[in-house]
């Protein structure tokens, strides 16, 4: 069978429905829901004309040659979510999930959110189709991203800080789940990543593989052929599924995920779960997942909020186990140098999860060398993480920290 | 034999149904939950659901929230959750019932655990986020070593769900009271009762209703149409404000909700 034909819930040894059985029911009906509008083309029509007349897709891509001369002379290619309305690539699903709860008639809708991408993009849909919304960050969370504090308070979200455990996104999950086990018959759960319990981790994916669909051909067009690799961060892995899964079954694709590698994955501060974890099961899921030998989740490191999860996709699990897609840590510092490199020489400034993904991309460009093209996916832009960078470049009044 | 189903079927003959008493372990201390579990069987509780602490209970309330955060603060070990229920049962002849979230049982191995369990004395596991949808290694696992298998109900279960989830028990099936999570609430929701006579319907011979009872008067509501009432977080909230002797003292109060009406 063709990778790309998997579904849910298994993805090999990992999925599941590991949850409450009080949320069974919501699940149930929200995976009848996806299966009806997935064989409905006016779903397809109405998300795809919210698409391209809302989100501003096709997003473009853009070769980068200045960025690129730093990564072993290969051609460096980005993928534009960072253009998307919003600023990140989680407009893409949230819109398919905000229309879904159209469908459902529910009226309430809550997320979850760690860098505050995908609550700003919740928030944002709530607007447009007129729901209530409430979106769960860590308090952490929210005083790193305080600025998408604001847009969510802004488009009329209430942002609730959640104090208990780490106080970031995993458990902003364990207080969304909690509220919906509780309010189940009125609200909708608009997952962010392609975790949880099925249909999320399939349905999360479908509504993100557009990047890739659309980066496949555009590669093709630009080049003449496909690429050598693909590169994306991975948390949760949504922007990461998103641009592989159209390459899933090309075998000359190599496909690479880069995990938050912290202050380094030999120390305990970092968030690369595929590469340091274990399988288990957490926030709905088999997958890999951070865990100390009791299972006890634990806390991830990153300078990245939206990286900041001990969790991964069992999508990203599967592949890993397959061979199919590589995965590797990238530190802290390696990501903050690439985020000021891609800035200074090509006038992008992508966000710090996205900067993963391109410090990657110079690792990969001086193993690849010349010949090799590698599609990077600039998952969002950086704006929100300007006063992390000012911090850690010392732009503020009063030098370098 | 400490056995579930015969400790809820005797006392449905000579009262009006079971108590069943949850405190976690570890919590205040282990010594202390070991205590305090004692004083719960001393003052009239049934069965014991001794809770392990996990890092990630998304079916937990504040209440729980909070003990369980400071007994893994305070050092729990899974081991511990063995040497409670064995110190606990040396002293007690109550029927004790661990509950827990299902990754540290994946971690520790699911049959070793189901072998520690049994040797320690447990009766059996609650499992809260595990459907009988994914719970065919712990179905293997009880089978093999007799232990009881509690799975939930919810007022949102459908009846093929309900079904399921009666055959898959063994000791009860825990209903849960209304849509929420853990935490003592003022008023037991009516679903409950709807839950139980579908439950009932169904072929259930034993259901507990659990999540939002905190009184003598909520044990004796629920005892007129359940086979047992839960008790979670007010008893951890009695314990965590006035120590062994509260909890025990609460357990007493409650179990006056057990009497015939």
């Amino acid at each position: 069978m063709a990778l790309r034909a998997q579904t849910g819930p298994y993805f090999g040894e990992f999925g599941g429905r590991f949850v409450p059985e009080s949320l069974v029911a919501a699940l149930d009906e929200l995976s009848e829901a996806y299966s009806l509008a997935k064989l409905d083309p006016a779903f397809g029509d109405e998300l795809a004309d919210l698409g391209r007349n809302y989100t501003g897709r096709p997003s473009i891509i853009t070769e980068v040659p200045r960025f690129a001369e730093h990564a072993g002379g290969a051609r460096v290619i980005l993928k534009r979510e960072d253009l998307n309305h919003t600023g990140s690539h989680k407009i893409n699903n949230v819109l398919g999930q905000a229309l879904l709860t159209k469908r459902i008639g529910k009226q309430r809708v809550i997320a979850e959110t760690g860098a505050g991408q995908h609550g700003v993009a919740t928030a944002t849909a709530a607007a447009l189709f007129g729901l209530d919304c409430t979106i769960y960050m860590g308090q952490v969370d929210t005083e790193r991203q305080a600025l998408n504090v604001a847009r969510m308070r802004l488009l009329g979200a209430e942002v609730v800080a959640v104090k208990t455990g780490s106080r970031t996104l995993k458990d902003a999950i364990n207080d969304a789940m909690r509220d919906w086990v509780t309010n189940v018959e009125t609200t909708n759960y608009i997952f962010g990543t392609v975790a949880g319990p099925h249909p999320f981790p399939e349905m999360v994916r479908d509504f993100q593989k557009i990047i890739g669909e659309e980066a496949r051909q555009q590669v093709l067009d630009l080049t003449g052929a496909l690429p050598t690799a693909v590169a994306a961060c991975v948390g949760g892995g949504s922007n990461a599924i998103g641009i592989f899964h159209a390459f899933l079954d090309d075998a000359d694709v190599a496909l690479y995920g880069f995990e938050a590698g912290g202050e380094g994955v030999e120390t305990p501060r970092h968030a690369a779960t595929i590469s340091k974890g274990r399988p288990g099961v957490l926030h709905g899921a088999r997958s890999y997942l951070l865990q100390d030998e009791d299972g006890q989740t634990i806390e991830s490191h990153s300078i990245s909020a939206g990286l900041d999860y001990p969790g991964v996709g069992p999508e990203h699990s599967w592949l890993a186990a397959l061979g199919r897609a590589t995965y590797r840590a990238v530190t802290d510092d390696a990501a903050m140098q690439a985020l000021r490199l891609l800035t200074r020489s090509e006038g992008i400034i992508p966000a710090i999860e996205s900067a993963h993904a391109l410090a990657g991309a110079l690792e990969l460009g001086t193993e690849l060398g010349p010949d090799a093209t590698i599609l990077v996916n600039l998952s969002g832009r950086g704006d929100k993480d300007m006063d992390t960078a000012a911090r850690y470049f010392g732009l503020y009044d009063g030098g370098e920290q | 034999m400490r056995n579930v189903g015969e400790v809820i079927a005797r006392r449905n003959e000579e009262s009006a149904g079971a108590l069943i008493g949850y405190l976690p372990v570890g919590f205040p201390t282990l010594d202390a939950s070991v205590d305090a579990a004692v004083a719960l069987v001393e003052n009239g509780v049934d069965v014991l659901e001794l809770g392990l602490p996990y890092s990630d209970p998304v079916m937990d309330g504040t209440v729980i929230q909070a003990a369980t955060q400071e007994a893994l603060a305070n050092g729990f070990r899974l081991a511990h959750g063995f040497e409670a229920v064995r110190r606990v049962t040396e002293r007690v002849d109550a029927p004790v019932l661990l509950m827990t979230y299902w990754n540290p049982v994946v971690q520790y191995g699911v049959d070793r655990f189901a072998d520690d369990l049994a040797a320690a004395g447990g009766a059996g596991l609650i499992t809260p986020d595990l459907i009988p949808d994914e719970a065919a290694d712990w179905i293997a696992a009880s089978e093999r070593t007799g232990l009881d298998r509690v799975f939930l109900a919810a007022p949102t279960s459908t009846d093929a769900r309900l079904r399921q989830t009666i055959d898959a028990s063994r000791g009860f099936v825990y209903a849960v009271s209304t849509m929420g999570i853990t935490g003592a609430r003022t008023d037991v929701d009516r679903a409950a009762r709807t839950l139980v006579g579908r439950l009932r319907g169904a072929g259930a011979t034993a259901s507990c209703v659990g999540v939002g009872i905190s009184t003598a008067a909520q044990v004796a509501e629920v005892l007129e149409y359940a086979e047992g009432a839960i008790v979670g977080s007010a008893l951890v909230k009695a314990l965590a404000d006035g120590g062994v002797d509260a909890a025990g003292a609460l357990a007493a109060e409650l179990a006056r909700g057990t009497a015939r009406q």
